[in-house]
């Protein structure tokens, strides 16, 4: 039965100048699924939003399937060995990313992405981590330049019965 | 929490506090089906949240739903989807279970498991018939498969009990994990 409120706020950030990073650390281990909502801009240069969890660098350790639609075409396409999770365009978006069952130690990290361009695209992720820790720390990055300011970034965590 | 964005897979939807309910979770110590049962009319949507991995010999598997243990084919379903390479497009009428989720199955890379957010829109209303939406994949390094599924049960009965199956494998495997959820 109902276990009372269960989708929380974490926290939120909200750049007060361009950055081309941004982290959420110390996250706890008391929820099932992570959902990060990013709503902005980027400054000058288009480009993938990425991620990396607990630090790790490795690109080797990611991958993703994706599928989107530009306005034209569908089309469908698979990065290995990257960390795209969204992306940052000049126009006005949000990228929203659903990192499920962050906290098992036993599985495989996978985390399912939207992003909503209305001027550029729209488009979905699948996106990989190989490894079973529980993730404790998120950084969201951009490979070519910033996200800009009052671009947002809200991290909500829920929890299960 | 004040003003939360629900974000569901599909778009935001503002939540006022307490809106967002755990109703039940289950997470699979071995081989298992799984049935929500007993489900409250409290609530104005539902949405199941899945990381799951099924029995099937392949990389991936559909998982089936059925509600009020319907299994007469009262059920369509469409589904847009990608494969790493190329997107499709497909559409059941008249079938046995709502198409619901792409999730990663027994012959994929050793602990990789799909997932899956699926919506379940005014289903206690008695006078519409059911509607579905999911975003659903799994990436397994190398491939990997993302769904976009809409699924319609046509019966006006408000949903009290929820089945999930995989299309081809026998059950879902160990730390499979299904959680239900009330939107008020």
């Amino acid at each position: 039965m109902a276990a009372g409120a269960t989708y929380v706020s974490i926290a939120s950030q909200t750049l007060s100048s361009a950055a081309s990073t941004i982290t959420f650390s110390s996250i706890p281990a008391t929820y099932t699924d992570l959902i990060i909502v990013q709503q902005g801009t980027a400054v000058t240069t288009a480009a993938a939003m990425q991620m990396e969890l607990n630090s790790d660098t490795t690109a080797g350790n990611y991958s993703c399937t994706f599928m989107y639609g530009d306005g034209t075409s569908a089309a469908s396409g698979r990065y290995t060995g990257d960390k795209m999770v969204g992306r940052n365009y000049i126009q006005q978006q949000n990228n929203i990313i659903q990192i499920m069952n962050y906290s098992n130690a036993t599985t495989y990290k996978t985390t399912l992405s939207r992003s909503n361009a209305a001027g550029n695209l729209v488009g979905t992720i699948v996106s990989l981590w190989r490894n079973t820790a529980a993730i404790t720390n998120v950084r969201l990055f951009v490979g070519a330049g910033n996200f800009d300011t009052g671009t947002t970034f809200s991290l909500y965590g829920i929890a299960a019965a | 929490m004040k003003i939360g964005i629900m974000a569901s897979q599909i778009s935001g939807h503002l939540t006022t506090p307490n809106n967002y309910e755990s109703i039940a979770t289950t997470t699979l110590s071995s081989t298992n089906t799984i049935t929500f049962s007993s489900i409250p009319a409290t609530y104005t949507h539902l949405q199941i949240r899945v990381l799951a991995r099924s029995q099937r010999a392949d990389t991936g598997d559909l998982c089936n739903f059925r509600f009020n243990g319907d299994t007469a084919s009262n059920y369509v379903a469409h589904q847009l989807n990608g494969d790493g390479a190329t997107t499709g497009a497909g559409g059941w009428s008249s079938v046995a279970q709502i198409y619901g989720m792409r999730v990663a199955a027994n012959s994929a890379s050793a602990n990789v498991f799909g997932v899956g957010v699926l919506d379940i829109l005014d289903y206690a209303n008695t006078n519409k018939y059911k509607t579905t939406r999911s975003l659903s994949g799994y990436d397994n390094n190398g491939s990997g498969e993302i769904y976009l599924m809409s699924g319609n049960w046509r019966s006006t009965s408000a949903i009290t009990s929820i089945t999930i199956v995989p299309n081809v494998g026998t059950g879902f495997l160990q730390y499979s994990s299904f959680a239900l959820y009330g939107v008020k």
